[in-house]
């Protein structure tokens, strides 16, 4: 994945460092500390590196083994930066029968990505993602954390005209 | 929410249209508000019944009397003798033996209402999820209150006589797991409530969660009173924001009205929650992965045994019930076992509550008794298919089984289901037409458990990755003969030698397909065709 700018690594960001080190010390404590604090850093900062994996290895008392397991085992941790705004498409059994083949391949023809990979600006991430329990709505897509049901092919250029135009205002 | 005692199906096919069944429709519509009755009488239409020659038909339950043809000038006296004054009308009662032939799947429900019983979903939609004086205003915490009143042996007791089996998919008697617990050796005990509910399709947890979230808690409260455990988990998967934030909040506020902590209601009985959300893992629905994810590991199912109800959550006796499990709870408490037996089938009773989705034309969520039908399901909830025949459902998600048309009129419980070499799943009914292939079906089915399974035995990871690879083969016209040999002895392999339910039910909906739809399976190799032209072969 090519970054628009090359990004330094959250650690070395003292902002994004005390992100992390305020969740370790908020939840390092309780029992199965890891989970959650991976929860939180992924939340906050919207990815976990193989530097960062180390360094809550290192606070946790934990091998870094058990933590990249951990980030590698579960969908929701990254290891890289998403693009600003991520849209999913749920794959579960009833969006695949409402059809929603035929808008990850309508996302592909007009963004030039596959799922998984960004715009060259930054600006969008495809997904796909596990069913989000809105099966009487299917096809789901996710834009950001907003459901948006029932969506047909040609609907789906104005989902990225709306997220074009609220960058546009910002 | 007002309890209606009679329900009015009308026939409202394309046939039935050109027979007037609209205006028969808002004839009763008129008589029934005619004669007060709007709030006891519902009125609902069937899309499809079937080629029938007295057209429209009229069925009035609980008595299941079948009236056909009616004419709209018929309805007010209808009403009037039947919904009225409370008796049949032989006069307009179908008399064609080839219609009465036909419709006789309606009077499979005689004496019940095909009209939903809310046990689980009680206060849903009815009180504000968010307001723990609204739960406790709509009866909430007095299961709890009466529990406390008995001896922990004798709450079990309860739930073992209710006969309430597990809604997570399996159907194991709840009573017998919480009976495990509470002899299980050592003072210190969990309680979880599996909210993980990843089955594609499924999404019963999420609205009992985000409508009525205190009820999960009475219940839990309940079991760790009987099974004697302080501490509890709900572990919520992460794509539910919403429902984790609902039940966030009613922990809070259960908190600050001391319901939970220290010496709850003065009895020296103590007990805490904690909330622990998922990062998207399919297998961490199986209890022991899921007891892996909260200790913060890789989610991985232990071997069993030693099961969880003697070594669990840090080795530590723990239960682990689905969320619909426990909203069953207190009303068993408040009501008796008796009175739950008189829901359902003798061996699966109470309610069950299904997703319905795919080609038909009213998608949604229903609570129904158990022992219902798929024909009822498609024809009275789902208001019929869009177009096309019935061909298949999906049920729960994707480790239940298909069910071909052939079965549809089996009763849905669990032993039923199981004779005919189906499961339940977790109630999710996917209901596809005719225009559905099985075998784009069933690789898609198989995609979700290659991407899902966890890797942990080989059975399970070669075993998916195997029939995929052979499905997909098939499905763009490389099939072989020999593949169906091999899919075969794939399946039994992951049915027999899996660690967990994952790999054990991976299997199902290929050995589904093989069972019932062979000859569809049969062109797609020998003929290269895909006969509803769905599958590419290239």
């Amino acid at each position: 994945m090519t970054l628009p700018t090359k990004q330094l690594d959250p650690l070395d960001n003292p902002r994004m460092r005390k992100i992390i080190d305020d969740t370790i010390a908020e939840y390092g404590d309780q029992n199965g500390a890891l989970m959650v604090v991976l929860n939180h850093i992924q939340e906050r900062i919207g990815f976990i590196t193989k530097a960062m994996q180390a360094y809550i290895a290192k606070n946790l008392n934990v091998p870094v083994s058990k933590v990249h397991g951990v980030v590698s085992f579960y969908s929701f941790f990254t290891t890289e930066p998403r693009g600003k705004h991520v849209v999913k498409f749920c794959i579960g059994t009833a969006c695949y029968v409402g059809g929603v083949s035929q808008l990850i391949d309508k996302a592909k023809q007009v963004l030039g990505v596959e799922p998984g990979q960004t715009t060259p600006d930054g600006l969008i991430t495809l997904e796909v993602c596990r069913c989000v329990g809105a099966c009487s709505q299917a096809p789901v897509v996710v834009v950001d954390d907003t459901n948006r049901g029932r969506v047909k092919p040609s609907q789906f250029g104005k989902i990225l005209t709306d997220i074009q135009k609220s960058e546009a205002a910002a | 929410m007002k309890t209606v005692r009679s329900m009015v199906l009308v026939s409202h096919d394309e046939k039935s249209k050109a027979s007037s069944s609209q205006e028969v429709i808002d004839a009763f519509n008129q008589a029934i508000k005619d004669f007060g009755l709007v709030d006891e009488v519902a009125v609902a239409t069937i899309p499809e019944i079937g080629t029938i020659r007295t057209l429209p038909l009229v069925v009035i339950y609980p008595e299941a009397s079948i009236y056909a043809p009616v004419r709209p000038e018929d309805v007010p006296f209808l009403v009037e003798e039947h919904l009225y004054k409370g008796r049949e009308v032989p006069a307009l009662k179908v008399k064609d033996p080839d219609t009465m032939r036909k419709a006789a799947w309606l009077t499979q429900r005689k004496g019940s209402l095909p009209a939903e019983s809310r046990i689980v979903l009680r206060n849903v939609g009815k009180i504000d999820p968010e307001s723990i004086d609204e739960f406790f205003a709509y009866e909430g915490g007095q299961a709890f209150a009466t529990a406390l009143q008995m001896t922990p042996e004798l709450v079990v007791q309860v739930i073992k006589e209710s006969g309430l089996r597990g809604r997570g998919g399996a159907g194991f008697p709840a009573g017998i797991k919480w009976d495990a617990v509470r002899k299980a050796p050592g003072k210190k005990k969990y309680v979880i409530c599996n909210a993980d509910e990843s089955e594609p399709g499924t999404f019963k947890d999420r609205v009992i969660m985000e409508g009525d979230p205190f009820s999960i808690l009475e219940a839990m409260l309940i079991a760790a009173y009987a099974v004697g455990a302080d501490e509890g988990y709900i572990y919520i998967r992460g794509e539910y924001q919403l429902a984790l934030e609902r039940v966030q909040k009613a922990i809070q506020q259960a908190r600050e009205y001391g319901v939970l902590g220290k010496n709850i209601f003065g009895s020296g009985f103590d007990f805490d929650i904690h909330i622990h959300a998922g990062a998207g893992a399919y297998i961490c629905g199986e209890e022991t992965a899921l007891l892996e994810s909260i200790e913060g590991g890789r989610g991985e199912p232990r071997v069993k045994p030693p099961y969880p109800t003697t070594h669990g959550l840090w080795g530590k006796p723990t239960l682990i019930n689905n969320v619909e499990t426990f909203a069953n709870i207190p009303p068993i408490i408040l009501n008796g076992s008796d009175w739950f037996r008189s829901y359902g089938t003798p061996s699966s009773p109470g309610t069950k509550v299904y997703t319905i989705l795919g080609n038909v034309n009213n998608k949604g969520l229903i609570e129904v008794p158990m022992g219902i039908t798929l024909r009822e399901v498609i024809n009275i909830y789902g208001k019929g298919l869009k177009q096309g025949q019935f061909k298949f459902a999906q049920t729960g998600g994707s480790s239940g089984s298909i069910i071909p048309a052939s079965l549809q009129d089996t009763p849905m419980d669990f032993d039923s289901y199981s004779k005919m070499g189906v499961s339940l799943g977790s109630g999710a009914l996917l209901i596809c037409d005719d225009s559905n292939c099985i075998v784009d079906a069933v690789r898609v089915l198989t995609r979700f458990f290659q991407v899902e399974c966890c890797g942990k035995c080989v059975p399970c990871r070669v075993g998916t990755d195997q029939t995929w690879k052979i499905l997909t083969e098939i499905s763009e016209g490389r099939g072989k003969m020999e593949d169906i040999a091999h899919l075969e002895w794939l399946c039994s392999g992951m049915e027999g030698l899996s660690n967990c339910g994952l790999g054990q039910t991976a299997g199902t909906p290929i050995r589904n397909m093989l069972d019932h739809f062979r000859a569809e399976l049969d062109a797609h190799i020998k003929l290269g065709v895909c006969p509803t032209g769905i599958c590419p072969m290239k």
